[in-house]
């Protein structure tokens, strides 16, 4: 009886040393990229384009999937409507500039966020349905209405990261947060 | 006492008292009947889930009129309704941007993936077996204090609406910094992108450092689980930062070596300045007080009153509050209470007599960094009138010789702001 007891005391002693030797808990489930997919079902896009899907969309193209999807909420042409104006002028806001002015081209700094964002949350009663494709050419049916972009070429992965927002050239980092991490750049 | 109650009475010939009461007449008694009749009777039985008095059923929290959707935009904690320090759950202000969803522990997950050495889903019991910290921290809304862009100012104005976008909460979770060892970072990691299970699948960038600093995936608030509306089962609580970093309802965090710049980070919650730039990553919350009492729309007598208030701090512990009586002229100490805990709300508290002349209060917190609040025309000097976030001026109320209490703060210069310009849709909650 005292034997078993000590074979106990001894395992248990070796499990919580293997623990302590990898400085982890050991709790949690490995998952294989595989899995790490299926849950990854709204991937972020990030500023320099990776993540942006396969797949493309036209001026033309976008303008049906806004109407059918967009202008409900936000109006025919991006004006507003119930729900956030999306279009403007190709000029970053002025201080004068009233908030509920800010849009897609005076306001959004980078092109990826509005693929990222559109594809993560809207529409917004039915986040999710859209397609890449569709995506791809709401994004730019809208970079055109707001004069971003002249419509030439259809948005992708290669294009859209390319794409330079007005207000961009306002953004920088905050001053106090560049003090405490001073490694970080803005994309 | 109700209308049954007061018949029963009348029928049983003890009513004396109450008929008096009922008709006015002069020998009215001081004692409330009805603070003895109550011992006359059994009151409820035990009950397995508690409920507060019917009688407080007016203490809520602020939904604007003009929300054009209650599945997205903000509401208020009634601030000057409430005492101590920590917000009830079912009162903490509320912002979200696609519903709250309603999670069934059983299928919650959370899986660390991106620049690490082992991918790792969590389940909700496995978080729980990991150390846990229990802390008292505060959570506010970068849009805090939005009403004050109104210009002229809003008389309305409510301690709810001027600062309601904040509560302080007792959270127990696991430090962040455990799950990424168990996943081991990659070298050149640098960002986590936490995503939520909202149906806007909501998405931050967060510096490393700061998740391995103090960063807790929550899964209580105030001894219970997470209020669905706060984040259930789990959140991030980010101590001190504005609170849209704190996503709710976490389900991914991917590890990356650079920020996503998502829609809430670019579109929303960078700051437009005076000069005319916008500043991205404004993530830590700048010192603010508010008076609760007396406050905006309340009412005062002659005499005693101890003035009420709260004060947090983003950058540590609030080290002292003020007091002005005379607007702004000179400034007094007040005592604080509890002992003040880092990144947590404190209250404040001053003895005071009223005169009964009208007067301009104001209160301006301290923390222990050396900062404090900003008057309205020196944030202004900072800060861009269309900015919508981190507005923290000191509120001034003006108590008026009839003892009714309104916004003190003063008409600014320059271009009025329209009333529900700011924030339209967004985090300030008017709009």
């Amino acid at each position: 009886m005292r034997r078993k007891w000590f074979y106990v005391a001894l395992s248990a002693l070796a499990l919580s040393a293997l623990v302590l030797a990898q400085g982890r808990y050991q709790i949690g489930t490995p998952l294989s990229e595989q899995e790490v997919q299926e849950w990854n079902i709204r991937p972020s896009i990030l500023a320099n384009g990776v993540g942006l899907p396969p797949g493309q969309g036209t001026v033309d193209e976008g303008a049906k999937v806004y109407a059918t999807h967009c202008a409900s909420c936000h109006g025919a042409a991006g004006e507003g409507g119930a729900f956030t104006r999306l279009v403007s002028e190709p000029f970053p806001i002025t201080k004068e500039v009233d908030s509920v002015d800010f849009a897609i081209g005076n306001y959004w700094q980078y092109a990826t966020t509005l693929f990222d964002y559109t594809r993560r949350a809207m529409p917004f009663a039915t986040p999710g349905i859209l397609s890449n494709d569709e995506v791809y050419a709401v994004v730019a049916y809208i970079l055109y209405q707001n004069g971003v972009i002249d419509g030439s070429e259809p948005m992708n992965a290669q294009t859209l990261p390319k794409v330079q927002m007005p207000a961009r050239a306002l953004l920088e980092l905050d001053p106090n947060t560049q003090k405490r991490f001073p490694w970080i750049k803005l994309p | 006492m109700n209308r049954r109650k007061l018949l029963q009475l009348l029928s049983k010939g003890a009513a004396a008292g109450a008929f008096v009461k009922l008709s006015g007449g002069l020998a009215q008694s001081k004692i409330p009947q009805g603070a003895t009749d109550i011992m006359k009777v059994l009151g409820t039985t035990l009950r397995e889930y508690g409920e507060r008095s019917e009688f407080e059923k007016d203490v809520i929290r602020y939904i604007s009129p003009n929300l054009r959707s209650r599945h997205t935009g903000a509401d208020f904690s009634p601030l000057e309704k409430l005492d101590g320090v920590i917000t009830p759950s079912s009162l903490h202000f509320e912002r979200h941007h696609g519903g709250v969803p309603n999670v069934n522990p059983a299928d919650y997950r959370l899986v660390i993936h991106g620049m690490v050495e082992r991918p790792l889903m969590f389940t909700l019991q496995d978080l729980k077996r990991l150390p846990s910290v229990t802390r008292t921290y505060f959570i506010e809304c970068a849009g805090n204090g939005q009403n004050g862009y109104r210009n002229p100012p809003d008389m309305t104005l409510t301690a709810t609406r001027s600062r309601g976008l904040v509560s302080n909460s007792s959270w127990t979770g696991v430090p962040l910094s455990i799950l990424l060892k168990e996943a081991g970072l990659k070298e050149g990691a640098r960002w986590l992108i936490p995503e939520g299970q909202d149906a806007a699948a909501y998405t931050r960038s967060l510096p490393l450092e700061k998740a391995l600093d103090d960063v807790l995936v929550a899964y209580a608030q105030n001894g219970e689980a997470i209020r669905p509306e706060q984040g259930y089962p789990v959140r991030l609580v980010v101590p001190g930062w504005e609170g849209s970093i704190q996503v709710k309802w976490l389900r991914r965090i991917q590890v990356t070596d650079t920020p996503v710049m998502s829609k809430d980070e670019t579109s929303e919650y960078t700051d437009v300045m005076a000069d005319g730039k916008i500043y991205a990553f404004t993530w830590v919350m700048d010192p603010e007080s508010i008076i609760t009492y007396p406050s905006g729309l309340q009412q005062i007598s002659r005499g005693f009153h101890e003035i009420r208030g709260l004060a947090w701090s983003g950058h540590g512990r609030i080290r002292r509050v003020e007091i002005s009586l005379d607007g702004g002229k000179t400034w007094k100490q007040a005592s604080l209470e509890p002992a003040p805990d880092a990144l947590s709300v404190v209250r404040f508290k001053y003895n005071w007599v009223w005169d009964g002349r009208e007067t301009v209060i104001m209160s301006r917190a301290w923390d222990e960094k050396g900062n404090t609040q900003p008057t309205q025309e020196e944030f202004f000097a900072k800060w861009a009138r269309n900015n919508r976030y981190h507005y923290n001026a000191i509120q001034a109320w003006r108590i008026g010789a009839d003892g009714k209490v309104v916004n003190g703060d003063k008409t600014l210069a320059g271009a009025p702001a329209r009333l529900g310009a700011v924030g339209r849709g967004g985090c300030g909650g008017e709009s």
